[in-house]
């Protein structure tokens, strides 16, 4: 009955990415051995990518639901209910592995794979963001992957025609043999017409829809499950090509037949192509589902079948249409130049069955293949806790006007519009706030509606203490939101981690999801979709721990979200939050001192829900006229970046005489923001905060061209922002 | 006014144009599908928007110059119909010969979006009736490909009979090539046939015509077609 050339050996089972109890556990599920086609399949659906085997356990332990929650995890990307019969659709996704080899490709198909899960519900994308994370400076593939990957994810998003309006870059030597990319997508549809991948009914055709299937990324979620050694460049080719306008049409034509009704189930063909979406829409919708690869458009000649099912070409769509509503489909799909093939078809065998050129090349139980798929309780150690370190016991380095003018040049803290200059992040015309605050805001629709987007983590204190940065990175991106006026609503997570079969790295793991889960649950910001990376290491150094968390929060008229920049003179700034200056793995301690030491800050999860309502009904209530949210570099980068969003500068009091002045001004305290009011509402302001117990001082005022702290050394906003805006250029041209 | 905005695969701002005449001249454009072979009935503006018509993987508008619906839009310019190319628009108008020059690469080799600075040159054209001659504006560009070309002899061409109708320029009208962010010949951001009805430029004016968004200059150009359109009627 099966064609069983080759023979399955143990070197292929290896070289599948199989342990050999996860074989035993294959050729017990089916009594028999693989073909190579089935073998394929198998390590298409179980590898660490498509299976979350080592993550599964513990991301069920993420709060995911809420009022406004629609759809949590488990379904193509997350879908939130934001009003006026309206759902926004979001999801992150990572797409590391394959842009450490090829940037520009592995880039622009991770902005391709993630839009596509987002208009695979049915909603149109109306932004994208990112979370990037390079390696040193100085390390030799670094400008490469830099100036590639932006090109990529530009080179994308900018010929579909999505505005990329947010995301964040950073550096560090961890990365040197791991990038991290992470791209987010965000779409708007209407609540009611949500589309599913379960499939429904028996005999319904089983439609391919989209550009061809060639050789390309053949492997690549496998790719994605393992480390780098020295010889990763070989796996350039299982990386995939992507075809932006392809994708554009294919947004079109599918918005299209479902506005016309045609569609029962739809599921991309995302990380193992075809086999993972058809096993999907079989295994949701308790069907079985019958393939013939002699029927699927190919680009390449004698394609296998098993190429075919592994295949990770772009820009493909898996349908089941209403067999009354085919024909008109098929119309509006040639319309737009696409392939549409029906290749196959459901039934109630509950089995997934591949034929090829008159032969069974697999038959497999369909529930069972993902259902089955191994799941582990890796072992665990959690990082000893790192000493507190006092604030009084770190020396200062400079002058606070020189501390600043140095850290607001780093790679982490200096201006990234180099980056986002590539990106077009205005088509659509409802770009409110543009890349460089503390969150993107768009507009939904005609208004007044907005959403605010934001991506966040704080790697090195996710290191220095799991549980704490995970709690972090969900503080802070709920605290960029509540930065220009949103409501926090949900987050997607995407976690990047090293090697899970290593107990330290399923430590870090297993402290940053406890803490993502502590802060979700406390700031009523549940979780509905994500993605785990995990293998980010080469030669069996790791990659920081990075759990990157995107937020959406909405806010009821856009017209009153708040931005960053000093307004005008003579307002008087508030700080908002407790200032211990805490040093401990804070930028200064690092790219001052070239420490990177010391336990994080503490994220108190109450006082940042209370601030944080506190400087939202100040911004609603049109009081604050400018507002920031302090995390890397403390109090007074942010001022910096106020300053020099507005052009006005400010004078401040000097720092407070419990605290050493370098802590004060570049200690990382979190649930801490800066606020603007006019100076006549100020004292009202301070007696509102006092009645809601949240910590409020007067710290100075706006005005002048300058910087200008009590007894210090004035510093001048323009050179500041050349110092700002001069790093990257500078970098990426080769004169740093 | 009645306009149709064509709508070539792969192009990306039609959506945006579409709002931005409905906005401003309180009617829907028509969109009319490249496939088609004419123009509405009455149609007195067309517009082809931004994006990346078939991908721009051949020569950018290359393959949009020779779609079916571009006979009826070179007729509509040869008696004299408002046109207007915007981005992809400017580039596919070069490529169907109803502009002269070619959009090449940006002189830095990267994708731009910002904010720009533009000296209009002229207001006695239908496309800047809304502008003050030597205004400046600042509407925003999106653009790998943007950087404007022609022989000498074009360009004197252009010069000599006022063809040249926007430039980038700094905030206060100096020509710099500081400002000239994509390295165009003279600064050339936008250019008139020689019967001035045709007009192609590379920034987004209709990106910038909110209040609530942000800037409102590129408002001008639609508000002056919309009355050029009215006192010709």
């Amino acid at each position: 009955m099966f064609n069983n050339t080759p023979a399955i050996t143990p070197e292929l089972v290896a070289e599948h990415g199989l342990k050999a109890d996860e074989y035993k556990r294959l050729t017990d599920l089916i009594g028999r051995d693989p073909t190579l086609t089935e073998l394929g399949i198998f390590s298409a659906m179980w590898n660490e990518h498509c299976s979350y085997k080592s993550s599964k356990v513990h991301l069920r332990t993420l709060p995911t639901k809420g009022p406004h929650v629609i759809q949590g995890p488990g379904e193509n990307a997350g879908v939130i209910d934001i009003g006026d019969g309206l759902a926004c659709v979001f999801k992150m996704e990572s797409h590391n592995h394959p842009s450490y080899i090829e940037p520009y490709q592995g880039a622009a198909t991770g902005v391709g794979g993630i839009l596509r899960d987002v208009f695979t519900m049915g909603a149109r994308p109306i932004a994208c963001l990112n979370a990037l994370s390079f390696g040193a400076p100085g390390h030799p593939k670094t400008r490469h992957l830099v100036g590639g990957v932006v090109a990529g994810i530009g080179g994308y998003g900018n010929s579909f025609g999505v505005p990329t309006v947010g995301g964040s870059v950073r550096f560090h030597a961890r990365y040197d043999g791991n990038i991290l990319v992470n791209a987010m997508a965000v779409g708007i549809a209407e609540k009611d017409k949500i589309f599913y991948a379960a499939a429904s009914g028996v005999g319904m055709p089983v439609v391919y829809l989209g550009s061809k299937t060639g050789r390309d990324g053949i492997h690549g979620a496998s790719m994605a499950s393992a480390e780098f050694d020295d010889d990763s460049d070989e796996k350039r080719p299982t990386v995939q090509v992507g075809d932006p306008f392809a994708e554009k049409l294919l947004l079109e034509a599918c918005l299209e037949i479902m506005h016309k009704g045609c569609v029962i189930a739809i599921q991309d063909m995302g990380a193992a192509g075809l086999t993972s979406s058809a096993t999907e829409m079989g295994a949701k919708g308790d069907l079985g589902v019958t393939l013939d690869l002699d029927k699927v458009p190919c680009r390449e000649e004698n394609m296998s079948a098993y190429e075919m099912m592994l295949s990770e070409s772009q820009e493909r769509m898996l349908m089941v249409l209403k067999p009354d509503k085919e024909q008109e489909a098929e119309a509006i799909f040639r319309k737009w130049g696409l392939d549409f093939a029906v290749i196959g078809e459901t039934n109630t065998s509950k089995r997934f069955v591949v034929r090829h050129k008159g032969e069974v090349m697999a038959d497999l139980p369909i529930k069972e293949l993902g259902d089955s798929a191994p799941e582990y309780k890796r072992p665990f150690v959690s990082p000893a806790k790192l000493p507190v370190i006092d604030a009084a016991d770190v020396k200062a380095q400079a002058g606070i006007a020189d501390a600043l003018e140095w850290l607001i040049a780093t790679p982490d803290l200096c201006s990234k519009r180099w980056v986002w200059e590539q990106y077009d992040h205005i088509i659509g015309g409802n770009t409110v706030q543009r890349p460089g605050g503390d969150a993107a805001v768009v507009r939904v629709e005609e208004g007044p509606k907005g959403l605010a987007l934001t991506t966040d983590v704080t790697p090195r204190y996710c290191e220095a203490d799991p549980f704490e940065g995970g709690k972090q990175a969900v503080a802070e991106c709920w605290r960029n939101l509540t930065a220009v006026g949103a409501t926090p609503l949900a987050i997607t997570d995407n976690l990047n981690f090293g090697n899970p079969e290593r107990p330290e790295i399923m430590g870090q793991f297993v402290g940053c999801v406890r803490g993502i889960g502590e802060a979700c649950k406390v700031l009523n910001f549940p979780v509905v979709s994500g993605n785990v990376s995990l293998y980010n290491e080469t030669n069996g150094r790791a990659i920081l721990p990075t759990p990157s968390i995107g937020g959406v929060g909405l806010i009821e008229d856009f017209k009153k979200s708040a931005t960053l920049a000093f307004k005008r003179e003579g307002e008087t700034i508030l700080l908002v939050g407790e200032t211990t200056g805490w040093l401990g793995q804070s930028m200064y301690l690092r790219e001052l001192c070239s420490r990177e030491e010391g336990a994080p800050p503490p994220v108190d999860l109450i006082e940042e829900r209370e601030n944080g309502d506190f400087v939202r009904a100040l911004i609603l209530d049109g009081t604050a006229t400018s507002a920031h949210d302090l995390s890397d570099g403390g109090l007074l980068v942010a001022l910096a970046e106020m300053a020099m969003a507005g052009g006005v500068g400010a004078r401040l009091d000097e720092a407070p005489d419990d605290t050493p002045s370098h802590a004060f001004w570049f200690g990382e305290d979190q649930a801490r923001y800066v606020i603007t009011v006019p100076a006549g509402k100020a004292k009202a302001v301070l007696d509102r905060a006092r009645e809601a117990s949240v910590l409020v001082s007067n710290i100075g005022t706006t005005g002048g061209d300058t910087l200008a702290i009590s007894g210090e050394r004035a510093i001048e906003i323009a050179a500041l922002r050349d110092k700002s805006e001069g790093w990257l250029p500078a970098y990426m041209a080769g004169e740093i | 006014m009645k306009a149709a905005v064509v709508v070539f695969p792969g192009i990306n701002r039609e959506r945006d144009m579409a709002r931005t005449l409905k906005l401003v001249s309180g009617h829907e454009p028509a969109m009319v599908w490249h496939a088609e072979t004419a123009l509405p009935a009455g149609t007195d503006l067309v517009v082809i928007p931004g994006g990346f018509s078939y991908g721009d993987y051949l020569r950018c508008g290359a393959i949009a110059a020779r779609a079916p619906i571009m006979d009826a839009v070179r007729a509509h310019a040869a008696k004299g119909g408002l046109t207007l190319g915007v981005c992809n628009g400017f580039q596919i108008l070069c490529e169907a010969g109803l502009l002269p020059g070619v959009l090449m690469r940006n002189a830095q080799l990267r994708f731009i979006c910002r904010d720009v600075y533009l000296k209009v040159e002229r207001s006695d054209t239908p496309f800047t009736r809304g502008y003050n001659a030597g205004q400046v504006i600042r509407v925003p560009v999106a653009h790998g490909e943007g950087n404007y070309i022609a022989d000498g002899e074009t360009i004197a061409r252009l010069e000599g009979e006022g063809r040249v109708l926007f430039r980038y320029s700094s905030p206060d009208g100096m020509i710099d090539p500081n400002w000239n962010h994509n390295g165009a010949i003279n600064a050339i951001a936008g250019i008139l046939s020689d019967k001035s009805n045709v007009l192609g430029m590379m920034p987004h004016p209709e990106n910038h015509v909110e209040t609530v968004i942000g800037l409102t200059d590129g408002r001008g150009l639609f508000a002056g077609m919309v009355e050029h359109l009215a006192k010709a009627a």
